[in-house]
């Protein structure tokens, strides 16, 4: 199982899901092993082996020529690091061995690094990241036929079986100044390639290889994938953790390829930050690795940041890959999606042979943006865990008013500016009523102006961001909790409102509205609607006890258990 | 001769608008009338209509072999004259063959049994003189909202000079017991009672149409040879259903009319099964043993009792907040302001805490399809709005009595 969060580390419903979806196939006697981009040792290991693809070794094959070369001029600078793997390509690299190069392998190398051997990583043609200079990862677009070569890499890893001619016209990658250097043609030189690596004629690209390369390029599977994807080096840490051996190194190596193999791991942020593309891009290699090693019946990828890797990883195992749409680039981005995720979506949809949805709101979205068919298109909805089933915290409020709750990212995908419309239409007939609008986000400024030209700056509150212990507090001092979302994959907030014993609003564009028969349910829009459903809630005690009764019943009988039983059903009609 | 008592239970309530807050003391309208015409007419065109040609000719053709019983909520009824007027003049037509009983109910189709027997009294009275001065003879037999029965139920229906009342024959009431024969509920002197044989009527208004069920399609000779199968200590068969079977429920593609056209031969051609009206029966059989009913019992789901309409908490607290506003508007229409009063009794009708039902799990999908709200809670916020809305009413109209009034009222 392939996914971006894993709990503890949560940044939102992804990491929840992931985790209940492998306590309920534990449950179903499936063995999961979870791939997060960085392990940090304390995920939560119940129901599934986590680790980490910066655990992963990748091994990489230096060719002999070169090295030699290399080792000849003497391992005086941090290309050192590479001649850690030992001659015999037949022994395991001892990890304790790089140790100490390490270091000088992650900080700058020496202008002459250029001169080191072409590394040829054996999950190499990866470098599908289309970074230019200065450009903010997710603002530059592939164009499609960048795309499309890209994913005709990705499709076309098995190096070692046949050996292909370097590409020459792939999409200029993502090359820190401390790059191999061999990694661009002329053309494609990138204005972020201030690297003293040009500098140096014989590795300026592959195009110009010496004959000695070419001709190991032709032998070598792995050094047929030139040198492209060697940008990671500088991400590269070698072999310094002693918690995970490094593979024995292939023994398929053509024989005649005089080359050393070393191993390698590579660093994740693991979050959404400015290398996320960098990072998807890693992450697939990583898998791609993880699989050579290890026999899996199935892979499943969560949300797109692992579409690329779960293609790879399926398609190296040759087993099914079922693609799970946690939330579309259309719930983030509205009418106007990211072209690259956008891409990277279609072709998970495309290549997967089930795509699970998590609501039928969700499954529409794909459907009509996707074109997936239904044979296709499965539902497991999220639940709720235990822990967040927990008793209503007995807090006593504050405040005589009664409260009128927002609570979550305040951006565009969220509608604070509903909450605040309807706000408005309340304060007039019960003026005693206080709004609170819990959380941060992009929108936040405006809406604080935005409520106070409304007049209503007596009535809206803002907190910023929450968390812990706040949190549940405020659901619990809340009579009313609102989601006002434009497009919610799921929204697994209202469920934990309701487990707080908070009546609850939700947006008929959820996917939580599917699930729960005893929330009151309004279209985000339709503001006068979500006015009249809070005057309701609050004039009358009946309907707000009936929805937090009945309301928190469902919410107890949902189950990750259930869930595993559906997401099992599914594996079966792929796995007979 | 065994006797197949058919009764149809004709009603239609007047919809609320989506009432909303900001409607509530601004002089809104608070019934859905386009949609109220718009149902009446085409329930009128699809089945009312359609069955009411049939049955009439099936009284042309068998003559008196062939009767039936029909109950028309006063709100149906109010429908039928403001919006589908040929519906009652065929009600009429049907009235004149004397072929045809018209019972005896609430007028606007309520639970007012459960909880005031003045307005019940009030209710069943205005709706039998309303019957008497449409078809033409004042009901002698009482079916009550949704088949609700009691002990106290039955007695009051007797006091109010009822022979005959229905009831449902169920499972928890009868025990060994048949539905087949003729009960006195515990308390009562002379009243007789009837019960529905759910069995065969929903042969009939449920499975008719259903291809997994192993009899479909059911032909009339066959079900008429069911009936006149039965043991000779059955002496009728009450087969009451909501008259929207035919044409609604089931759509006229499901062969449903020409069961029902060729089911009065095909029962008479057995030479074991006559046809009757209740008050018929009532005449022609006597108990044969007491009843007891101490908790009320309806037709409703698999449980037969009232969680249909009072299962839940928004249920209960609109029912309730209902009948707190009965006082004053009745003082209200004592003393000649009579609008709040007779809105009331819309409100009271039924269905309105109906479409609140949240049994969702079990008996759901029927409640569903009735319903012109998306939620139970809509439902509930749209009627509790009304409600707020004509309490302010209510309270104004007070203000504005002299002293005069409220002691004319009061007497």
């Amino acid at each position: 199982m392939l996914g971006w969060e894993f709990p503890p580390h949560i940044t939102g419903g992804l990491a929840t899901a992931c985790l209940g979806l492998c306590e309920g196939l534990h449950a179903q006697g499936v063995e999961v092993c979870f791939v997060v981009p960085r392990a940090r040792g304390d995920e939560d290991q119940r129901f599934a082996r986590v680790i980490g693809a910066n655990q992963i070794w990748l091994r990489r094959e230096l060719v002999a020529a070169a090295s030699a070369n290399e080792i000849a001029r003497g391992a005086s600078s941090a290309s050192a690091a590479l001649a850690v793997s030992t001659s015999d390509r037949s022994s395991s690299t001892a990890p304790s061995a790089a140790a100490p190069a390490a270091p000088a392998q992650a900080q700058g190398l020496p202008a002459d690094h250029s001169h080191a051997p072409s590394l040829a990583p054996v999950a190499q043609g990866l470098s599908f990241v289309d970074r230019e200079a200065g450009d903010e990862p997710l603002s530059a677009y592939f164009t499609p036929e960048q795309y499309q070569r890209w994913l005709a890499r990705l499709a076309r890893l098995e190096l070692r079986e046949s050996p292909e001619r370097p590409e020459f016209d792939a999409p200029a990658i993502e090359c820190a100044a401390l790059s191999h250097a061999v990694e661009s043609s002329p053309s494609h030189a990138s204005p972020s390639h201030a690297s003293p690596s040009h500098a140096s004629p014989s590795h300026a690209s592959p195009a110009q290889a010496s004959p000695a390369q070419a001709s190991h390029a032709q032998a070598s599977p792995a050094q047929a994938s030139h040198a492209h994807a060697s940008h990671e080096s500088h991400n590269a840490s070698v072999a310094e953790s002693p918690a995970q051996t490094p593979p024995a190194p292939l023994p398929s190596a053509p024989a005649l390829a005089p080359t050393r193999v070393v191993s390698e791991r590579l660093e994740f942020r693991g979050d959404y930050g400015a290398d996320l593309f960098g990072e998807v891009e890693r992450y697939a290699r990583c898998v791609a690795e993880l699989v050579e090693r290890e026999r899996f019946d199935l892979v499943h990828a969560h949300d797109w940041m692992t579409f690329p890797a779960g293609e790879l990883a399926a398609q190296r195992l040759s087993v099914p890959l079922v693609a799970h749409v946690h939330a579309s680039e259309y719930d983030r981005s509205g009418e106007h999606p990211d072209e690259r995720i956008r891409r990277i979506e279609q072709r998970g949809v495309d290549v997967a042979s089930r795509v699970v949805c998590v609501s039928h709101y969700t499954a529409g979205i794909v459907r009509t943006r996707y074109h997936a068919a239904d044979e296709k298109l499965r539902v497991v909805h999220n639940a709720v865990t235990r822990t967040e089933q927990r008793e209503r915290l007995r807090t006593t409020k504050s405040v005589p008013e009664p409260i009128v709750l927002f609570l979550g990212r305040v951006t565009f995908q969220k509608g604070p500016e509903y909450f605040l419309e309807a706000a408005r239409r309340v304060v007039d007939v019960e003026p005693r009523v206080k709004f609170v609008m819990v959380g941060a986000g992009d929108m936040l400024p405006k809406m604080v102006e935005r409520a106070a030209r409304m007049g209503l700056a007596r009535h809206v509150h803002f907190t910023g961001f929450l968390k812990g212990p706040d949190v549940e507090r405020i659901y619990s001092m809340a009579d009313v909790y609102v989601m006002p979302s434009v497009s919610e994959p799921f929204g697994i907030s209202p469920l934990e409102a309701l487990a707080l014993d908070t009546p609850v609003i939700v947006s008929r564009q959820s996917g939580v509205s599917e699930v729960l028969s005893n929330a009151l349910k309004v279209d985000f829009w339709d503001v006068d609607e979500i006015a009249n459903k809070i005057v309701a809630l609050l004039r009358y005690p009946a309907l707000r006890d009936h929805v937090r009764a009945a309301g928190g019943d469902e919410v107890r009988a949902m189950s990750w258990l259930d869930r595993g039983r559906r997401l099992r059903e599914v594996y079966g009609e792929l796995l007979g | 001769m065994r006797r197949v008592v058919f009764y149809f239970q004709v009603h239609q309530p007047f919809r609320l608008r989506r009432f909303s807050f900001f409607d509530i003391g601004a002089g809104a309208e608070r019934f859905d009338d386009a949609e109220n015409a718009r149902i009446v007419r085409r329930v009128a065109e699809k089945c009312y209509l359609a069955m009411n040609k049939l049955l009439l000719e099936a009284i042309e053709r068998h003559g008196e072999q062939f009767r039936c019983a029909f109950s028309i909520s006063g709100t149906a009824l109010d429908q039928f004259e403001r919006w589908s007027p040929e519906t009652l003049k065929s009600f009429q037509a049907l009235a004149a063959t004397g072929c045809v009983e018209f019972l005896g109910e609430t007028a606007s189709h309520s639970l007012a049994s459960l909880v005031s027997m003045d307005e019940f009294d009030r209710q069943v009275i205005s709706h039998a003189e309303r019957i008497e001065k449409l078809f033409g003879r004042r009901p002698t037999t009482f079916r009550n909202t949704e088949l609700v029965i009691s002990n106290p139920i039955a007695r009051r229906a007797e006091e109010l000079g009822f022979d005959v009342i229905l009831g449902e024959g169920a499972d928890p009431l009868l025990g060994w017991r048949s539905p087949h024969r003729v009960y006195r509920p515990e308390g009562c002197e002379k009243i007789k009672l009837l019960l529905r044989s759910y069995r065969y009527s929903d042969d009939i208004a449920f499975r008719f149409s259903n291809k997994e069920w192993p009899e479909y399609p059911l032909s009339p000779e066959r079900f008429a040879g069911w009936l006149a199968a039965l043991g000779p200590r059955e002496k009728f068969v009450g087969l009451f259903m909501d008259y929207e079977t035919f044409g609604e429920h089931q759509w006229e593609s499901t062969g449903i009319f020409r069961f029902m056209r060729e089911l009065p031969a095909a029962c008479l051609a057995t030479g074991k099964l006559a046809f009757a009206t209740p008050a018929q029966v009532g005449r022609e059989l006597d108990p044969v043993a007491r009843l007891d009913i101490p908790r009320p019992i309806s037709w409703a789901d698999a449980e037969r009792d009232l969680t249909a309409w009072l299962g839940n908490q928004m249920q209960k607290a609109a029912h309730e907040a209902l009948y707190q506003l009965l006082p004053d508007a009745w003082r209200l229409a004592r003393a000649g302001v009579v609008e709040p009063y007779l809105e009331w009794r819309k409100l009271s009708t039924s269905d309105h805490v109906y479409y609140m039902c949240t049994k969702f799990f079990s008996d759901g999908d029927v409640h569903k399809y009735f319903s012109p709200y998306a939620t139970p809670h809509d439902a509930f916020i749209s009627f509790m709005n009304v409600h707020d809305d004509l309490a302010r009413r209510i309270r104004a109209a007070l203000g504005t009595l002299d002293e005069e009034q409220i002691a004319a009222s009061a007497s």
